[in-house]
């Protein structure tokens, strides 16, 4: 009987030492955060990208309160969230337009070949090497380091080898357009579907020898657009986004079906 | 108390009976945050310091709380009730302190309270360096140093796993291996290469 009290007073003892020990250590510690904060954060995505420019989810909810950021620059978190994180912040949201991720390039398997490579699943090391096992320097080299870039699964391989980015989980995070070796990929508001599919500003033979679906720089676009949307500079077609209207005629007639309309 | 103690200590703590991959201990972060380096070391330095300090204060309440009381049934539960407060106060200080560490350890530190290798390592202090109900010469000193030395073996486990596992990511492996199976088996390679520093014992 004696041993079973000794055993309960002396655990009970410790027990209470440690916790009257961490409740006193707990109030003299006690670090000051306003509500919003954790409110702001819980709602915020949680996916640390950086495309905010400030480090992480916390740190864009922390500058956010400061009056330091917009709620705006915020690109992964949808109109739904942006809207609560508004009310919970008491002030009116402006709103954007989405983005998403478009590579320039429909090269892909289509695209000769300039040598064998045999090294790292990389787009970056595979880029070291005389820019690329493809013959065009601008084209997608295929290895998906996108992919792996990708922090919202929102890209896979086609069997083209080619990225495709899917419109949904896209988050415009940039993290792609970074990531590409041969800078590829930009992102164009969803509200415009016609984008033009290579990058490469060699003239267009050159292209042609290489590449069925490059830009050869024929200009035929450039005619037929009314609104002065769509140049061929240095070789490759350029829409301006500002006076595009996605008429579409561009895509009617360019002859290598570079210009395209995203899916 | 001599050199030659504390020597055999060390090499005993991080080599032989490394925490990790002889004895077994704290497997979990070890696989868990074994990505890359950077996370592994600041998961090591939290560790190292949470053994270090709790085998500190499990011998004093060893010494002068159970032993006394004839209470010595009771060490497993105590000892984690002393850990799971240490933790929780070392949280506290950090967050007042410096936030940034605090933001930088992040769930590590929670996570060290259900780390076996702290409570295994306060045992262990226990059944070395305690005979017959009482404290050996120099037990105490023994005890703090036999915390640092686990602590930089299981420091050594995460570096090798993290080195490893990091070039991993540029090599192409079969599917089905990807990530925490081929952890597995490099843990397993791992373990039996730290066995042959004691010899297989069957």
């Amino acid at each position: 009987m004696m041993e079973i009290l000794i055993a309960i007073l002396v655990l009970g003892f410790l027990g209470l030492l440690f916790g009257v020990g961490l409740a006193i250590a707990s109030k003299k510690l006690a670090v000051q955060i306003n509500p919003k904060l954790e409110e702001v954060q819980h709602l915020l995505p949680g996916s640390n990208c950086g495309a905010c420019g400030n480090p992480g989810c916390f740190g864009f909810a922390e500058n956010l309160l400061a009056g330091k950021t917009a709620l705006d620059s915020c690109r992964v978190c949808g109109d739904e969230i942006k809207e609560k994180i508004a009310k919970v912040m008491g002030v009116a949201l402006e709103k954007q337009t989405k983005k998403i991720a478009t590579l320039h390039c429909n090269g892909g398997r289509g695209v000769k070949d300039k040598y064998l490579y045999n090294g790292i699943d990389d787009c970056i090391s595979a880029s070291l090497v005389l820019g690329g096992p493809k013959s065009c320097v601008s084209a997608c080299i295929g290895f998906g380091t996108c992919v792996k870039a990708c922090l919202f699964g929102a890209i896979s391989m086609s069997t083209e080898a080619l990225p495709l980015v899917d419109k949904i989980k896209c988050r415009s995070c940039n993290k792609c357009v970074l990531a590409c070796p041969k800078k590829l990929f930009s992102l164009v508001s969803v509200t415009y579907p016609v984008y033009v599919g290579c990058s490469s500003h060699d003239s267009g033979r050159e292209v042609k020898n290489v590449c069925p679906v490059g830009c050869i720089a024929c200009k035929l676009c450039e005619k037929a657009c009314k609104f002065d949307a769509i140049a061929v500079l240095d070789n490759l077609a350029v829409i301006d986004y500002h006076k595009c209207t996605s008429c579409q005629e561009c895509v009617k007639v360019c002859p290598a079906k570079t210009i395209g309309i995203r899916e | 108390m001599n050199i030659q103690e504390f020597l055999t200590i060390f090499i005993s703590a991080v080599f032989v009976y490394n925490v990790i991959l002889s004895r077994f201990l704290g497997l979990c972060s070890f696989i868990a945050i074994s990505k890359e380096t950077k996370p592994a070391l600041a998961m090591s330095s939290a560790v190292m310091f949470v053994i270090v300090a709790s085998s500190a204060i499990t011998w004093f309440v060893y010494r002068f709380l159970l032993l006394p009381f004839g209470l010595t049934y009771l060490r497993t539960i105590s000892f984690i009730l002393v850990i799971a407060t240490f933790v929780q106060l070392v949280e506290m200080v950090i967050r007042k302190v410096s936030p940034q560490l605090y933001r930088a350890f992040g769930i590590y530190l929670p996570l060290i309270t259900v780390n076996c290798a702290v409570l295994g390592v306060a045992v262990l202090n226990i059944d070395m360096f305690f005979a017959n109900g009482k404290a050996v010469a120099g037990s105490f000193y023994y005890s703090v140093f036999q915390g640092v030395c686990v602590g930089l073996g299981y420091t050594l486990a995460m570096l090798l796993m993290s080195g490893i596992r990091e070039r991993l990511e540029f090599c192409n492996v079969p599917k089905a291996l990807k990530d925490f199976p081929l952890a597995f088996i490099i843990a397993s390679i791992l373990s039996l290469s730290f066995m042959g520093f004691s010899g297989f014992k069957f």
